[in-house]
């Protein structure tokens, strides 16, 4: 009992004050400031460079801002499936299909936004052959929708309705899209996409779209219904579905989001590569769930934010960048990947132990 | 009409060859309160599933507010006015104090179906309402449910109920898992209703907590009703008698 710490209220009924916690992003925030002044302080130690800070005299600037914008620009199309994967795991679910869903839309939409003449030349690579040369950019971009509308609808409907884990729904559609992707063209790379599909990724644009749609998404999870009932069923779906909450409709609906998602990622993917090819976002999904996960969204559902998402999406490119930065191999990258998942999700299963202790 | 909220007549559940409960005859009048009491698998629980609509009745028939009902699911009973605080609380842990006094009929701003934006001061300011109408006190409503203590939580649950049953709440043992302090608390919410005239079914152990409570205890025993009793006319003794089986008492209809 908590008489002891008695602040507020009456009787057993207090609530101490000092026991409020900060806010989950702002230990990622910590952290993130942390890792970013190790890899500072390493590059000083070992390489008596700066990770951070310009150090180029004929650059006017106080950042590396070359490094900053590739940070972001690196994580931002995996970032982009990220917010999508967030919802899903706050309402208590996972998807492993996001990756396959991307190349599967990848490759459909770039058969809908080649160019009909390459450098005077007839395109060598049309699909159709004459056929969707040359389309307005809004056609790929329907196609896309389709897609990732497509492959979201059929996971969610199989979750909501078949009553199977979504781990297993999902993995069926990883395998699945995967399979579509390489059947498509018969596994071979589309190339040369019409200027304006072109003009969708140039740049720092993948940032942009990824930027504005963070923002979208925020301000869904944390002001409209559908994120409230994100959060409640992610909580606790019985007393969700005891309260009137349709629950299997509210479920079609998040993982038809987390598809239409991943194939917004695949537009802005194949159109900065100026390419589509049958393995692309191969594990992104991995990754788009270890960005959730470092950004403190809890694989148990009913606890995360966008906020904490997107900042564990930075984490995960500055220790990407940083790995580059002191020149280690691509392999280390990889293995320690792998441990900061793993080591996030044993922090958050501590961080729950000890609150049901408190209790 | 008259002036009886909730009647069963003859109800009956058999779970496969188990008789649950056999020809339940039970009458709750307006603005009064009635404990439900009896051993473990007297019939209790079964007969609270019943009438909230969690389960449907072998036989029988229930009357609520006049006419006759048959509810399909837990939430037709809540439609209808009808309002339950059960054993495991249904609360969202993650959710704060508004979120989940108004979980499944949210308050909105602006209608956009799904995506409609969320009545957040709306919300806070109608908690704060409930709780000041059931006496209920909760100092930080931001606070998720996952903080509070147990009596916190009760309270929660029961000014849900308290706020949105138009007609008739049940608690199943509301005090069960809760320290002295916050045993009175909840016992004093209960007073609260009683004195607004809000007609409520209590199933309770707790002999001391009965007697405080409530007009009339209904005893049950190997899923029957074996005794109606008004409170000023009967004791403690008498009830543990009728619990046990050691007294039985001729009912014709338990009103």
């Amino acid at each position: 009992m908590t008489e002891t710490r008695t602040a507020y209220g009456i009787g057993g009924l207090t609530y101490d004050p000092r026991k409020r916690h900060l806010p989950q992003e702002v230990n990622v925030f910590i952290a993130l400031v942390l890792i970013v002044a190790a890899f500072e302080l390493l590059g000083r130690v070992l390489y008596g460079d700066s990770f951070l800070f310009n150090t180029r005299p004929n650059v006017d600037a106080v950042f590396n801002w070359a490094r900053l914008n590739i940070i972001i620009l690196q994580v931002s199309i995996v970032g982009i499936i990220a917010l999508g994967v967030t919802q899903v795991i706050i309402s208590g679910g996972i998807d492993l299909s996001s990756g396959s869903v991307v190349g599967a839309t990848a490759i459909i939409t770039m058969s809908f936004a080649q160019t009909a003449l390459v450098n005077g030349n007839p395109n060598p690579k049309a699909v159709f052959g004459d056929l969707f040369l040359d389309m307005p950019v809004i056609v790929p971009l329907l196609v896309a929708l389709a897609c990732g509308l497509t492959a979201g609808l059929i996971n969610g409907l199989l979750i909501a309705y078949t009553r199977i884990p979504p781990f297993i729904a999902t993995l069926g559609m990883m395998v699945t899209a995967r399979g579509v992707a390489r059947w498509w063209f018969k596994g071979e790379p589309i190339s040369f996409p019409t200027e304006s599909y072109a003009a969708i990724g140039k740049g720092m644009m993948p940032v942009a779209i990824f930027l504005v749609l963070a923002v979208l998404f925020h301000l869904i999870l944390r002001y409209t219904l559908y994120g409230k009932r994100c959060y409640a069923i992610g909580s606790n779906e019985e007393a969700a579905r005891m309260s009137g909450i349709n629950v299997e409709r509210h479920k079609v609906l998040v993982y038809t989001i987390a598809g239409v998602l991943a194939a917004v990622a695949a537009v802005v993917l194949s159109s900065k590569n100026l390419t589509a090819q049958a393995g692309m976002g191969m594990m992104y999904e991995l990754d788009a769930i270890a960005m959730t996960v470092i950004g403190g969204v809890s694989l148990a559902g009913g606890r995360g934010s966008i906020v904490g998402t997107v900042l564990g999406a930075l984490i995960f490119g500055v220790i990407i960048s940083g790995f580059t930065f002191l020149k280690l191999d691509a392999y280390y990258q990889e293995m320690v990947k792998g441990a900061i998942i793993v080591g996030a999700v044993v922090l958050d299963q501590w961080r729950q132990r000890r609150r049901q202790a408190r209790g | 009409m008259s002036d009886i909220v909730l009647q069963t007549r003859g109800l009956t559940k058999h779970y496969g060859g188990v008789h649950a409960l056999v020809d339940a005859d039970f009458v709750l009048r307006r603005g009064e309160h009635v404990a439900i009491m009896g051993d473990n698998g007297a019939g209790k629980s079964t007969f609270v599933r019943q009438i909230t609509g969690v389960e449907r009745p072998t036989a029988g028939s229930i009357w609520f507010d006049g006419r006759e009902v048959q509810f399909n699911g837990p939430l037709e009973a809540r439609e209808a006015g009808i309002e339950c605080v059960f054993q495991n609380l249904a609360l969202c842990d993650d959710l704060d104090v508004p979120s989940n006094l108004f979980l499944g009929r949210e308050k909105v701003l602006f209608n956009l179906g799904p995506f409609s934006i969320l009545d957040r001061k709306g919300m806070r300011a109608a908690t704060e309402a409930a709780l000041q109408r059931t006496a209920v006190k909760i100092p930080n409503l931001a606070n998720t449910i996952r903080n509070m203590s147990g009596g916190q939580r009760q309270c929660v649950a029961i000014a849900r109920a308290a706020t949105f049953a138009s007609k008739l709440i049940i608690m199943d043992e509301p005090t069960a898992a809760l320290g002295v302090q916050e045993t009175a608390q909840v016992e004093n919410i209960i007073r609260h209703l009683k004195a607004q005239g809000e007609p409520l079914i209590l199933v309770s152990h707790n002999m001391r907590q009965v007697f405080d409570l409530v007009d009339r205890i209904v005893v049950f025993r190997r899923g029957r009703i074996v005794a109606n009793l008004r409170k000023e006319e009967t004791d403690g003794q008498d009830v543990v008698a009728y619990i046990t089986g050691a007294k039985t008492q001729a009912l014709e209809d338990a009103a």
